[in-house]
C-alpha cells in the first residue's frame, strides 16, 4: 500500500494546474510512470538480448546450410513475448493494485490515459526492437552464409514488435486481470500458429494464415518465393487486429467502473 | 489434510479459476472436434473407401513387391547369389536418375501366400543397410554389413525359419531365426525385389516438409536352388499388392537358374502418417490456460497479501506449497484426461468421416494419449506454479512457462531444421509433447519422422519424465525460497 501512496503524491503534484494539454500531461504522466517502474528497464533489456540470443542460436543451429535465410530472424518470436509482458504490465499492474482508480482521478478523461500508455509503450518498444533486430541482422550476416540484410524484414520486424506490444496493451486493457491477459496473449502467439500449422485443408489453412494476426504480421519477414499475403498487406492485417483490441479496450474502459 | 481442504475450497469458490479449468477442458474438445482436416478417402463413391493393410501385428502395412516363386511343401531349403542390386529414382514425370533407395531389398522370403499382409519370413541385400532378416512387417534384424555379392539362404524347419548369409557361399553365418505362427505346411518360396518411396527434406521460408517419390530396383540373382526336401524349377512371377509404385517395372527375365528381377513398392510398416496424436492439437490452447491457472493460484496470494494468512493459518510453508501443487495439478489432471478421452474417441470418428486415412491406434495407446495430455496439463501447471512462487508476478511466472514449454514445440515445427528440432525436443519441457506421439516410429521404413507430423525424438515416458524433472527443480527452488524469504 505504501507504494500507492507514494505514487500518488507524485500524480497529484505533477497535475497540479500544470502547463500543455491534457493529453501532453497524460504523455507526461504515463512515461515517468513506466520509465520508473521497477522491472521496466529489465525487460527492455530482455526484449534485446532474448531477441538477439535466439536469432544467433537459430543461425548457429543453421549454419550447416539446410535453414532458409529468413531464420535470420527467428529470435522475434521470443522477444514478442517479452514485449507483452511490458505492456499486458503497462496498464495490468495498475488493475491488479488499485492505482487505476488514482490514475482515473487524476486523469477524469480516460481515453488520453490509453492513449498516453500506448504512445509511451510503442516508443520504449521501438527503441527495444530496433536494437534487437540490429542485433539479430548482425548475427545474420555473421553466422548464416546465405543471408544478406534487407531493409524490408528487419525494419518490418520492429513495427510487427510494435503492433504486437499494442495488441497487448488493448487485449490487457480490455481483460483486466494481468493473468488472462498474459494468456490470451500468448495464445494468439504460439497457440493459434501451431493450431494453423495442422490444419490441413487448404481452403482454411489459407484464410487462417492470411488472416489471423502472427502469421500475417509474420509475414512482412518473409523472403521466400511466393507468400500466401504480401509482407505490407500482412503487417496491415495485424494492424487492423491491433486496433480491433485497442478500441475494444478503449470502448470498455469509457464504459465500465474502474 | 486441513490444508489440502483449505486449498481446495480456495481453488473452486473463485469463480475465475473455476471458468479457467472449463476452459482447459473445452479448447482440447473444441479443437479436437473441430474437423480442421479433409480427405477423400470414402468420398467419391464406394471405390474410394480406404482399406487400410493390417499386418500380423495389428499395425497398418505396406506388402508390394515382385515375387519370383513357387508353393514348396514341408521343411526345406533354398540358396540363391545376390550378384547386383541397382536403381533408379523418380526425378519428375517422365525423367529417372539412377540411384538405389537405402532400403530398397532384394533376396528369399517365405511367405503363407501371394495374400497382402499375410504372414512371412525374409533375408535380403539393401541398398545401403547390410543385410537384413525382417518378418512379419515389424521386425528387422541386421546381418551382416557391406556390400557386394552376397550368398544368401532361408530354411524352413515346422514353423521356424532360419536366415544366413554368406560372403563366398561356403562360410555361412546365421543371421536370425523365428517363429512364424499361422505358416501352412505349403508355403510360398522364392526371390523378392522391391524399392520403397524415397523423401528429402525441404526448406521454404518458413516451412519445412518432404518432397519424394517412387524409386525401382533391380537385382540380378545367379544359381538359385530349392534343396533339403524342397525341390522344383518352376518358378513364376506375381506382382504382390498389385501393379508396382514404378509404372514401367520390367518383366522378369530368367536363365536357368539366373533371375533379373525388378521391383517398386515396400514390404514393411506404413511410415510417417496422420495419427490420433492430430485430434489433440488444441492441448496448445489448453495448456496456457492451465499454466495461467497455476501462475495464478499461488501469485494471487501474494498481490492481496493473503500469502499472510495462509502461513498464519499453516505455519509449516511446504505443506501450503505441496497443497497447492496437488490441488491445481490434480484438477488439471482430470481435466485433461476426460478432454483427451472424448476427442481421441470421438475426434477420430470426426476425421475419419472427414475422409482422413487416420493410421491404426491401438487401444493401449489411446489410453497413455490420455493419461499423457493429463500428465502434459498437470505438470505444466504445477511448473507455472513454482514459477508464480518464485518469481511472486503471475504475468512473468506465465509468460516463462509458455515460452519454456510452447515456444520450442514451436520452433521445432516451423523454423529450425529436423535434426535442431530434435535436439531441442529432447532436453526442454516440450519434451512431453512426446507422450501424445500415437503410432511408432519405424527405422527400417525411410520417412520424414518430424514432430510437425507428431513424432517425438524421445519415449513418451522419458519426455514426461523431462518435464518432471524441470517441475522438480522449479518447485524445489520456490521451497527454499518460500522458507528462507520473508513473504
Amino acid at each position: 500500500m505504501s507504494v500507492d501512496m507514494a505514487e500518488l503524491s507524485k500524480v497529484t503534484v505533477t497535475s497540479r494546474p500544470a502547463p500543455g494539454t491534457t493529453m501532453g500531461r497524460a504523455l507526461r504522466a504515463e512515461w515517468t510512470k513506466l520509465r520508473t517502474s521497477p522491472g521496466t528497464l529489465g525487460l527492455l533489456l530482455a526484449v534485446v538480448a532474448g531477441t538477439t540470443g535466439l536469432s544467433a542460436t537459430v543461425a548457429a543451429a543453421c549454419s550447416g546450410g539446410t535453414c532458409g535465410a529468413d531464420v535470420a530472424l527467428t529470435g522475434v518470436q521470443l522477444g514478442q513475448a517479452v514485449v507483452a509482458i511490458l505492456a499486458v504490465l503497462a496498464i495490468g499492474n495498475e488493475y491488479s493494485t488499485g492505482m487505476f482508480t488514482v490514475t482515473l482521478t487524476a486523469m477524469p478523461r480516460r481515453l488520453p490515459v490509453l492513449v498516453g500508455k500506448a504512445v509511451v509503450v510503442a516508443a520504449m518498444v521501438a527503441a527495444a526492437a530496433a536494437v534487437a533486430v540490429a542485433g539479430s541482422v548482425v548475427a545474420g550476416e555473421i553466422l548464416l552464409p546465405a543471408y544478406h540484410a534487407t531493409f524490408r524484414p528487419a525494419a518490418g520486424s520492429v513495427l510487427y514488435l510494435v503492433l504486437i506490444a499494442l495488441l497487448s496493451l488493448g487485449i490487457a486493457t480490455a481483460v483486466r486481470s494481468p493473468a488472462a491477459a498474459i494468456g490470451t496473449v500468448l495464445t494468439v502467439l504460439y497457440a493459434v500458429p501451431i493450431i494453423v500449422s495442422v490444419v490441413t485443408d487448404p481452403v482454411w489453412h489459407d484464410r487462417f494464415e492470411k488472416y489471423s494476426p502472427v502469421s500475417a504480421g509474420l509475414a512482412v519477414q518473409a523472403t521466400g518465393p511466393d507468400p500466401l499475403i504480401g509482407p505490407w498487406k500482412g503487417l496491415g492485417v495485424l494492424a487492423l487486429w491491433t486496433l480491433a483490441a485497442l478500441l475494444a479496450g478503449a470502448i470498455l474502459l469509457k464504459r465500465r467502473d474502474a | 489434510m486441513s490444508i489440502l481442504r483449505a486449498e481446495w475450497t480456495k481453488f473452486w469458490t473463485v469463480r475465475g479459476w473455476v471458468l479457467g479449468t472449463v476452459a482447459v477442458a473445452g479448447l482440447i474438445m473444441v479443437f479436437g472436434l473441430a474437423p480442421g482436416m479433409s480427405g477423400s478417402c470414402g468420398k467419391h463413391g464406394p471405390a474410394s473407401e480406404c482399406k487400410p493393410l493390417i499386418g500380423p501385428a495389428g499395425v497398418e502395412v505396406k506388402d508390394g513387391f515382385t515375387f519370383v516363386h513357387q508353393p514348396l511343401s514341408g521343411d526345406g531349403s533354398v540358396t540363391v547369389r545376390v550378384a547386383s542390386l541397382t536403381g533408379e529414382i523418380f526425378a519428375g514425370p517422365g525423367a529417372s536418375r539412377p540411384g538405389l533407395a537405402p532400403w530398397a531389398k532384394a533376396g528369399l522370403m517365405v511367405k503363407s501366400g501371394t495374400t497382402p499382409g499375410s504372414t512371412y519370413a525374409a533375408i535380403m541385400v539393401t541398398g545401403s543397410h547390410g543385410v537384413r532378416m525382417q518378418w512379419d512387417f515389424t521386425h528387422d534384424k541386421a546381418g551382416p554389413s557391406g556390400s557386394g555379392p552376397q550368398w544368401l539362404r532361408l530354411s524352413r524347419a515346422g514353423q521356424t525359419v532360419t536366415a544366413a548369409a554368406s560372403p563366398d557361399g561356403s562360410a555361412w553365418t546365421e543371421v536370425g531365426s523365428t517363429q512364424l505362427t499361422g505358416l501352412p505346411v505349403t508355403a510360398e518360396v522364392g526371390l523378392f525385389v522391391t524399392s520403397p518411396q524415397y523423401s528429402t527434406e525441404f526448406h521454404e521460408g518458413l516451412l519445412n516438409g518432404s518432397q519424394g517419390g517412387p524409386s525401382l530396383a533391380t537385382g540380378t540373382f545367379e544359381q538359385l536352388t530349392a534343396e533339403q526336401g524342397w525341390s522344383g524349377t518352376a518358378w513364376h512371377t506375381d506382382w504382390i499388392g498389385g501393379k508396382p509404385d514404378w509404372s514401367e517395372t520390367p518383366e522378369t527375365e530368367q536363365e536357368g537358374s539366373a533371375f533379373r528381377v525388378a521391383g517398386s513398392g515396400d514390404v514393411g510398416p506404413t511410415g510417417a502418417g496422420v495419427s490420433a496424436t492430430q485430434t489433440l492439437v488444441g492441448t496448445f490452447t489448453a495448456l496456457i490456460a492451465a499454466v495461467v491457472l497455476g501462475a495464478v493460484f499461488m501469485s494471487t496470494e501474494y498481490r492481496r497479501g493473503l500469502i499472510r494468512m495462509t502461513l498464519a493459518a499453516g505455519p509449516r510453508r511446504l505443506h501450503v506449497l505441496a497443497a497447492k501443487a496437488a490441488v491445481v495439478g490434480g484438477v488439471t489432471f482430470v481435466c485433461g484426461v476426460v478432454a483427451a478421452a472424448v476427442v481421441v474417441v470421438f475426434g477420430q470418428r470426426v476425421l475419419r468421416a472427414n475422409g482422413v486415412a487416420l493410421l491404426h491406434t491401438t487401444t493401449l495407446t489411446e489410453v497413455r494419449l490420455m493419461v499423457g495430455t493429463g500428465a502434459l496439463l498437470a505438470f505444466s501447471a504445477v511448473l507455472a506454479l513454482g514459477l508464480g512462487a518464485l518469481l511472486r508476478r503471475s504475468v512473468t511466472a506465465v509468460t516463462v512457462a509458455i515460452v519454456t514449454i510452447v515456444l520450442p514445440y514451436l520452433l521445432a515445427v516451423t523454423v529450425l531444421p529436423v535434426e535442431a528440432a530434435r535436439g531441442l525436443l529432447r532436453f526442454t519441457p516440450a519434451a512431453a509433447f512426446a507422450l501424445q506421439q500415437a503410432v511408432k516410429q519405424y527405422p527400417q521404413v525411410d520417412d520424414l519422422y518430424a514432430p510437425a507430423v507428431g513424432y517425438f525424438p524421445l519415449s513418451p515416458w522419458a519426455g514426461l519424465a523431462v518435464l518432471a524433472g524441470w517441475t522438480v527443480l522449479v518447485l524445489g527452488a520456490a521451497a527454499v525460497l518460500l522458507r528462507r524469504r520473508d513473504v
